[in-house]
Order: structure tokens, then C-alpha cells, then sequence
């Protein structure tokens, strides 16, 4: 199992973002009238930060807060509940890799040290060139498929240590494999977007 | 091998069954069109007599469920809970994205019944191609007129809201959810009121998971007596089993209700892993307390797990062969629940921490000889006394671990360390 041990790293500073686009703003509009409170709109609204500024910004959450009427405070409490939401700048790729049980007893830790040995990277932290963000996560529910790794919430399952190595080389190379169901992950600024739902009918 | 009964999962052979072609070519929609025909008093009377019990882990009788909501109180909403994430579990997720429409006919079926005209499905962000299914088949729904205006020609409208979780294990707990569905942290509500009366916007509301709504409209379909062929007198029907861990064979199955673990994990999935001996399972999720080889032959049922000292939970079995350490399978187990712990009450946000300390300390060989009654005597500090059941599922993984491989905690802390190579 992993070490415990209090690490103290000194934390990038999180980037000034410039105010939203009308695109973004119009969009938070729209999802705020799908429901019959428009508060129930805010995690969708955040999605839409994230994709523009490429993470849920202090100045996005203050315009959200804005439109729905809400402090910025209250914003922030709900933004930071929230795993997906990432509060500083996230990768181009983000692996998502899964350590509870079921891919524990199938090598899901060895593969998550692996992959942060080969970036570099702690836990949540980004690489220099801004490729990739790696992180231990729970239960993606593909336990099937376990050992479970994820690029930008697509699943790449029965994954082993060199397949996860050489997933990264493409990626780096510019070639985004095939995942185990689906359709290749895009970039996370994109993934974000479809997140919130903005497209979705009705 | 064990043949399966498929009934939510039919279609998972089909060819482009998650079309709305597809799906009307293999029977789809007709559970709604004679739904539609019904009054919503008969629905819910066939629901009722057809013994349904809720798939996503409690096991309420969901027609029950729907004849709580008061007829007087408008608007009345629908909230499918998709945002599974019970460790082990993964039988919702394979529900939407290869029969959607399965799950959308449910929804307009449950919603009907309890006079809705606003439905939402809260998927799981991270169900990347989950919920793009989702979207696509609401779409191919809004276009063939069995979502919108006048659903299949009839004089009931409705609107199907797909709407993405941001990852929160706890928004699972129907509370939570509708906390979260309202744009705020997602922290459990104090019961009662409960969601039938005080749910989304505090009106009337039901909230059922992915499976218990896709198994509907065969109900509708077949009867209450066609479905009640399978299971047991309290667990009627058939039900998905998640198989996972040490097995050689790992996947979702469907089989009825009742039938013996031993039948599940042998015939199923094909045994445990390598011919190796079975050591542990859950029944339904890391949530559901261990059991071991002395309980294989227990049924799968609500009543038949409750008597063998756990629960049935999602009926998602983590298998765990005789090489597996228990100490670190606890611990991991723990992680889990102390990362996902919402914070609202004090035993569980502290308990779930502590937990996993301890045993963090014991599997890497720095166990003290009182541990065991430490964890002991944390779990029952944290049971029954939080809100909501996290508190009471992250102490089952401990105190069944303890209770059954007591031996294993101790050859930890007598070695100084994890006995296990694996």
C-alpha cells in the first residue's frame, strides 16, 4: 500500500481567467430555463467554466454566482463537493485510475504508481507541458473490466502496466487509441461541455 | 454453466438494440402503449402485485413507493437515481448504454403512473458513454413522439431532463441526489418528510433506480404472475448480478432471485479465479458486510442474505480468493468511504478517517496489540449514528472483516507487517 506520509508541496499558483463568452454565457442561460428552478442549473453552469477557462475559475464561479443570484461563497461550496469539477488547470488528458477493490486484486495500484512514475506527477498535478493530469479514483463502476483506466472519462478496461505506458505515447504522439467502448475521448475542454448537458433535448 | 433468464437484460444480444429501431423491433414501447391504456391506479395496483422491490439497494417495494405520492399535490416529479457507484456495482451503467430505451419506456411508464410531467435521470458524470447513449436515445424518443407532447398518441405529455452528477458517491442516497439535482452540495436531508411527500422543489416525488424502472415495463407487458414465476415469495422476479474480483469469468448476469451464491459465482462466472479457494465475498457492494464460504449456499434474496448476517444490497458480489489479504481489502474498502464521507455529521466524516488510519497502520506493519478493539470500537460509534446509511455501509467492510479473519488482523500486527505476497 502507499506511503502515508505528510508531504508538504508548495502549490502552483491557480491562473487570472478573463471574463466569459457570450457563447458560454448565452448556453448558461438556456440551462438555466430546462428547469423550474434555475439554481438546479449550477453543476451544469460549472461544467460550461470548466470549459471555457479549463477549470472551475474564481472568475467564472463569480459570473454563475451572478446569474443565479448567489454569492460567490455559496458557489464555491458546491464546486468544491464535487470530484469532477478540478479547481486548478487540468491536463489535456486526464487518467482516472481506479484502485478500489476489484481492480486493486487485478493490479489497479501497481498501474496508478506505474503511471505517475512515468509523468512524473503527483496526484492531481499536471505535467510541464500540460498533456496530462493523473489521479487515483474510486469505483467507476467497470468492475468487469477491472484493472479500469480512464482518459477524460472514457474506459480503457483490463488495462495492464505496459498498456497503460503505452496509451501515454500515443497520446503524447498525437494518436488517441480506440477505448474499450464508445468513441474516442476528446480533449477535456470539450469533455466538459458535453457535460453539462447543453446539447441534450429537450 | 449456469443458464441466465433474461429479462432487463433481453435485448444485450440483439443487434443495435440501443436504437429506437432496434428496440421497437425486439418489443419496445409496447409496456408504455398498454400503460397508457391503463389508468395510473392499475399500474401501480400491477407494480404492487408483481412484489417489485427496488434494485438500487434497499429493496423497497416500489409500487408502494408510487402509492405514497398524494394525488392533490402538483406538480409530482420523477427522479431515476443512474448515479451508481457501490463498489462492485456495474449493472445500471450496462443497462444504459445497451438498452436506453428500456430505461426511458420505465420512466415514462412510472412517471404516467404518479401523474408527472417532468422527469429527470441523474447519470453519474463519469458514465462518459453512458450518458451520451442517454442523450442520443432521449433524442431518438423526443423525435418519435414517445417523449414531448402527447406521448405515443395519447393525452399525456411529458419531458425527460438528462442531467450529469459531477462525482459524489453519496448523491446516490436519494436525498443527496435531490439535494444535488437543486444545485447545492450534495448532503442528505433529514427524513421524514420524505421524498413522496417533500422531494425535488419539496413536492411530491419518487425516486427509483435504473433497473428497478428498466424491469417495468415488462411487468406491464407480461403481468404481475408472469414476473412472480421467478424469485421467492418476498423477492419476486429476476434481478442482475455484478460479478467481480477473483473470479474467472467477471460480468453482469440475470438470474432469479433466490438462487444460491454458490450458483452465481460457480456457474455464472465461472468459479474463482485460477481454481483457487473462495475466501470472501460481498453480497452487494463493499456496503453489505463479508461473508465467506460458509454462506455459499445462501439464496440470493433480500430475506435469504439478511438471515446469513448481510445484505443483498445492488447484488454486486466482490469475490476475494484464499491469497487475498482481508486487512488490505478492508483498508481499500475504507479509503473509499473516507474520501466520500459527505461531512455533514461528526462519527461518520471522523470515524470513516480513523478507520482507515488504523488500518493503514496495521497492513504496513505498524499494528498495535489494542487495534482490533479500536476498530471494533470506532465502527460502533459511527453505526446508527449518522444521518443517513453511509455510515452504517462503511463499518460493514470492518466489522465483518474483524468478526470472521480476526486471525489475519492478528498475524499483521505480530509480524509487523502484511503476511500476504499477492
Amino acid at each position: 500500500m502507499t506511503s502515508r506520509g505528510t508531504q508538504v508541496r508548495v502549490a502552483s499558483p491557480v491562473p487570472a481567467r478573463p471574463p466569459l463568452s457570450v457563447d458560454t454565457l448565452a448556453a448558461m442561460q438556456k440551462l438555466m430555463g430546462r428547469y423550474p428552478r434555475p439554481r438546479s442549473a449550477l453543476l451544469p453552469m460549472l461544467y460550461l467554466v470548466q470549459a471555457e477557462h479549463g477549470f472551475v475559475s474564481r472568475e467564472g464561479m463569480k459570473e454563475v454566482g451572478k446569474l443565479l443570484g448567489l454569492s460567490a461563497a455559496e458557489i464555491a461550496a458546491v464546486a468544491t463537493f464535487y470530484t469532477m469539477f478540478k479547481r486548478r488547470p487540468c491536463g489535456t488528458w486526464l487518467l482516472s485510475v481506479c484502485t478500489n477493490v476489484s481492480c486493486d486484486l487485478a493490479g489497479g495500484t501497481k498501474i496508478y504508481r506505474r503511471l505517475k512514475e512515468a509523468l512524473g506527477a503527483e496526484t492531481e498535478e499536471t505535467t510541464a507541458d500540460g498533456l496530462f493530469t493523473v489521479e487515483e479514483v474510486e469505483c467507476l463502476g467497470a468492475c468487469d473490466g477491472a484493472p479500469v483506466l480512464q482518459v477524460n472519462y472514457e474506459n480503457y478496461e483490463h488495462v495492464t502496466e505496459d498498456l497503460a505506458l503505452s496509451l501515454i505515447e500515443s497520446l503524447r504522439a498525437g494518436n488517441v487509441p480506440q477505448p474499450t467502448r464508445g468513441e474516442r475521448p476528446k480533449e477535456s475542454n470539450a469533455v466538459s461541455r458535453r457535460l453539462s448537458s447543453v446539447e441534450a433535448k429537450p | 454453466m449456469t443458464e441466465q433468464t433474461p429479462v432487463v437484460t433481453g435485448r444485450f444480444g440483439a443487434e443495435s438494440s440501443d436504437t429506437y429501431d432496434g428496440y421497437t423491433r425486439t418489443g419496445g414501447y409496447e409496456g408504455l402503449r398498454a400503460a397508457l391504456e391503463m389508468s395510473p391506479d392499475q399500474i401501480i395496483d400491477m407494480v404492487k402485485a408483481a412484489g417489485l422491490r427496488g434494485r438500487g439497494g434497499a429493496g423497497f417495494p416500489t409500487g408502494v413507493k408510487w402509492g405514497f405520492i398524494p394525488r392533490e399535490r402538483k406538480p409530482t416529479y420523477l427522479v431515476c437515481n443512474a448515479d451508481e457507484g457501490e463498489p462492485g456495482t456495474f449493472k445500471d451503467r450496462e443497462l444504459m448504454e445497451r438498452d436506453p430505451h428500456q430505461l426511458i419506456e420505465g420512466i415514462a411508464i412510472a412517471s404516467y403512473a404518479i401523474e408527472a410531467a417532468q422527469a429527470y435521470i441523474y447519470c453519474r458524470g463519469e458514465f462518459a458513454f453512458a450518458g451520451r447513449q442517454l442523450e442520443r436515445a432521449i433524442a431518438e424518443a423526443y423525435d418519435q413522439g414517445i417523449l414531448g407532447k402527447r406521448v405515443a398518441g395519447s393525452d399525456y405529455s411529458l419531458d425527460v431532463i438528462l442531467h450529469r452528477g459531477a462525482g459524489a458517491y453519496i448523491c446516490g442516497e436519494e436525498t443527496a441526489l435531490l439535494e444535488s439535482l437543486e444545485g447545492k452540495r450534495g448532503q442528505p436531508r433529514l427524513r421524514p418528510p420524505f421524498p413522496a411527500t417533500n422531494g425535488l422543489y419539496d413536492q411530491p416525488t419518487v425516486v427509483n433506480n435504473v433497473e428497478t424502472l428498466s424491469t417495468v415495463p415488462h411487468i406491464i407487458k407480461n403481468g404481475a404472475d408472469w414476473f412472480k414465476q421467478w424469485g421467492t415469495e418476498k423477492s419476486p422476479g429476476t434481478k442482475m448480478f455484478c460479478v467481480s474480483g477473483d473470479v474467472e469469468r467477471p460480468g453482469n448476469y440475470e438470474g432469479p432471485l433466490g438462487m444460491p451464491v454458490r450458483e452465481v459465482i460457480d456457474g455464472f462466472a465461472g468459479g474463482v479465479k485460477g481454481g483457487k479457494k473462495l475466501k470472501a465475498f460481498t453480497p452487494g457492494g463493499s456496503s453489505t458486510p463479508l461473508l465467506t464460504a460458509a454462506h455459499l449456499d445462501a439464496g440470493m434474496d433480500f430475506e435469504s442474505i439478511a438471515a446469513a448476517g448481510s445484505l443483498l444490497g445492488t447484488g454486486a458480489i466482490i469475490v476475494l480468493a484464499e491469497d487475498a489479504c482481508m486487512v488490505r481489502a478492508t483498508y481499500r474498502f475504507m479509503k473509499f468511504y473516507e474520501h466520500e464521507s459527505c461531512g455533514k455529521c461528526t462519527p461518520c466524516r471522523e470515524g470513516c478517517f480513523w478507520l482507515s488510519q488504523v488500518l493503514h497502520r496495521i497492513e504496513n506493519g505498524s499494528g498495535r496489540s489494542e487495534d482490533m478493539k479500536l476498530l471494533t470500537d470506532v465502527s460502533n460509534n459511527i453505526f446508527g449514528r449518522s444521518f443517513c446509511a453511509f455510515g452504517d455501509g462503511a463499518v460493514s467492510p470492518v466489522l465483518s472483516s474483524v468478526k470472521y479473519f480476526a486471525d489475519e488482523y492478528t498475524e499483521h500486527i505480530a509480524k509487523k507487517g502484511c503476511p500476504f505476497e499477492r
